[in-house]
Order: structure tokens, then C-alpha cells, then sequence
């Protein structure tokens, strides 16, 4: 099985090196999107032994994320793992988050960081989270613990099923949706989110929800 | 009154381009026709206001300048979330194209690397 991993960035110079890096010694092949940065990053994540495609333009995590998967699927690559280029997440939990796939029990696997008991997440994104996943509930019916946590693996069947359409922060929301619609199987996995001052400065902000839900409106309208 | 002759002479301005596209052949007959009665109407609405009132009690509105005033907004709103929508779908195309390029771009990579290698 080869296993992928898809990384996308946008001005992470100062954290990719260490994310891809520690990647290597997880999977087979890092893929990292550089999403149109204005710093160094593409050419650190090559240094460090990644393969980086480049978008010319700034897309957006949900888009940057696709172009890396399209390219672990049309490079034959089994199983893909989603991965944040922030330094949030641990390499040490891809073990356990691709063998449910290896096992095959799922197809998808969602991280999930209230499952890990170690975590501790700041209040605020504590409380917007709750609102995100009481949503996603309503709107899909699945019945998860955590939304909008980049960690996710999934094998390549599933990908070829799951359209994503939103190019934003929405896509986390649309992945759901598909997962629920196509009726793929899919598990939760605790694993370890680190909120450093850097990834908390780098990751989304609670008012981005309102934004979110508007790009999910207007994705369902221009069907 | 000012306003009376501006609204006119818009509506004059507005039919003699109507009229130079259609002899230019870039509109049909019809779409001229339907841009005349427009505007035709712009004209004798701002000529005898009160004419609209008619139309306007008949819709349970007071006055025909609110009437035009309602009708405006709700076809302003129609209008703004037509464009959201096709801002939406250019957004799409872009990416689109932002990622074949990328793919594209690998994959001339991938071959010059094999050839390297050859």
C-alpha cells in the first residue's frame, strides 16, 4: 500500500521544513501545495524532500488540498493522508489513523482532537466548535465529535467518489456532506492537536464561521 | 421638474443607442422593440406621474414613485446574488485552471527527473 501525504500551505517557511521532514519518516511520498505563498515555502518543503506543486494563484485550503490529492491519485498512491503544514498535528498518529483503512474497515478516517484526552483546547474554539459540530450533525447526520481538523486519511477509492467544490475553509464542511452522502464508512481517531502561539495565530478565526456558512449557502444555490 | 428632463433625455440617449446597435445588426428586432416600450414608458411615467399611481393602488401601493422604488430593490437584489453566483462559478474555473497548471507543471517535472535518470 502506498500511502500519501497531502500538505497544503500557504506562508508556512517557518514550519514546513520540520512538518515534512517528520512526514518522511511516516509515509511514502509528501505532497505539498504551495498556495500561491509570497515567502519561501515552496522552496523549503523541496529542500526537505517534498514534492510541491505549485499554485500561481492563492486558492484556498479546500482547493490547494484537491490539486495535492488529484496528485496522489493520478500518481497511484493508495491511501492519502491530509496533514496541516502549521506543526499542529503529530506524525506519530498517521500509524494510527491509516489503519482502520489497511484494515479495511472504512474508507474514511477523521481526526478528531476530543478524543484525545491529552489536548487542551482553548475556550473559545472550544465553544465555536461546539456550534460547528451540532451543525454538521444536523446537516449530515453524522455523528462525530470534531469538525473542521485538517488530519484526515482516506483511501483512494473514496477520494475518486467525494467531489469538493468549495475552494475555502468550507471544503472541511463539504468533505462531510460527501462522506454522508455517497454513504462512505468512516471512523473517528483521537489524535494529538498541539495549539501553539503559531497555529493558533495561523489557524481560523471564529468569526470565519458566519463566512463559511455563507460559502456553504452559496455553493448549494449555484448547483 | 429638472429631474423630468434628465429622466428624458437619458431615455432618448439610452433608445438612439438601442437604435445604433440594431442597425449595427448586435440586437434583434425584438430586443430593440422590447427596449423601446422601456423606455417609452420611462418617458410618459416621468411625463404624467400620476398615470402610475393607477398601477400602483392596484398593487395596494400609495404612490407609483414608491411602487418603482420597491420594484428597483427587489430587482437590484435579484441582480446582486445573480452576479455572487456567477462570481462563484468564475472562482471555480480559476481554480480550475490553477490546478492543471500545477499538475501540468509536475508532471513535465516528473518526466525531465525519469529521463535524468535514463
Amino acid at each position: 500500500m502506498k500511502v500519501a501525504a497531502v500538505v497544503p500551505a500557504f506562508n508556512e517557511e517557518k514550519t514546513i521544513n520540520h512538518v515534512v521532514h517528520t512526514l518522511l519518516s511516516a509515509v511514502d511520498v509528501v505532497v505539498v501545495v504551495d498556495d500561491g505563498s509570497r515567502d519561501n515555502t515552496a522552496k523549503k518543503a523541496e529542500n526537505s524532500g517534498a514534492i510541491v506543486l505549485r499554485h500561481f494563484l492563492n486558492r484556498g485550503q479546500g482547493a490547494a488540498l484537491f490539486t495535492g490529492i488529484r496528485y496522489a491519485l493520478n500518481s497511484g498512491h493508495d491511501i492519502v493522508v491530509t496533514f496541516d503544514a502549521d506543526g499542529q498535528h503529530d506524525e506519530k498518529d498517521i500509524e494510527k489513523i491509516i489503519a482502520p483503512i489497511l484494515e479495511n474497515r472504512v474508507d474514511v478516517v477523521l481526526g478528531s482532537r476530543f478524543l484525545e484526552k491529552k489536548n487542551s483546547i482553548p475556550v473559545l474554539r472550544r465553544a465555536v466548535l461546539a456550534m460547528a459540530i451540532l451543525f454538521t450533525r444536523m446537516t449530515t447526520g453524522l455523528k462525530i465529535t470534531d469538525t473542521h481538523n485538517g488530519f484526515r486519511a482516506f483511501s483512494a477509492d473514496a477520494l475518486e467518489k467525494i467531489q469538493i467544490r468549495q475552494d475555502k475553509m468550507a471544503h472541511a464542511s463539504e468533505i462531510l456532506e460527501e462522506i454522508s452522502k455517497k454513504k462512505l464508512r468512516y471512523c473517528e481517531i483521537g489524535v494529538t492537536v498541539r495549539y501553539t502561539d503559531y497555529s493558533r495565530k495561523k489557524g481560523q478565526k471564529a468569526s470565519q464561521s458566519f463566512k463559511i456558512l455563507w460559502d456553504l449557502f452559496l455553493g448549494k444555490m449555484s448547483k | 421638474m429638472y429631474i423630468k428632463f434628465i429622466i428624458i433625455a437619458f431615455a432618448v440617449f439610452a433608445l438612439s443607442r438601442a437604435f445604433i446597435r440594431y442597425k449595427n445588426e448586435e440586437i434583434r428586432f425584438r430586443e430593440f422593440f422590447i427596449w423601446g416600450v422601456f423606455w417609452l414608458l420611462v418617458v410618459s411615467a416621468s411625463l404624467y406621474p400620476k398615470t402610475t399611481d393607477i398601477i400602483a393602488k392596484y398593487l395596494g401601493v400609495e404612490r407609483g414613485a414608491d411602487l418603482f422604488v420597491y420594484l428597483s430593490i427587489i430587482i437590484l437584489y435579484f441582480i446582486v446574488f445573480k452576479v455572487l453566483l456567477h462570481l462563484k462559478k468564475i472562482d471555480r474555473e480559476i481554480t480550475d485552471v490553477v490546478r492543471k497548471i500545477a499538475l501540468q507543471i509536475s508532471d513535465k517535472e516528473d518526466n525531465g527527473s525519469h529521463e535524468k535518470k535514463k
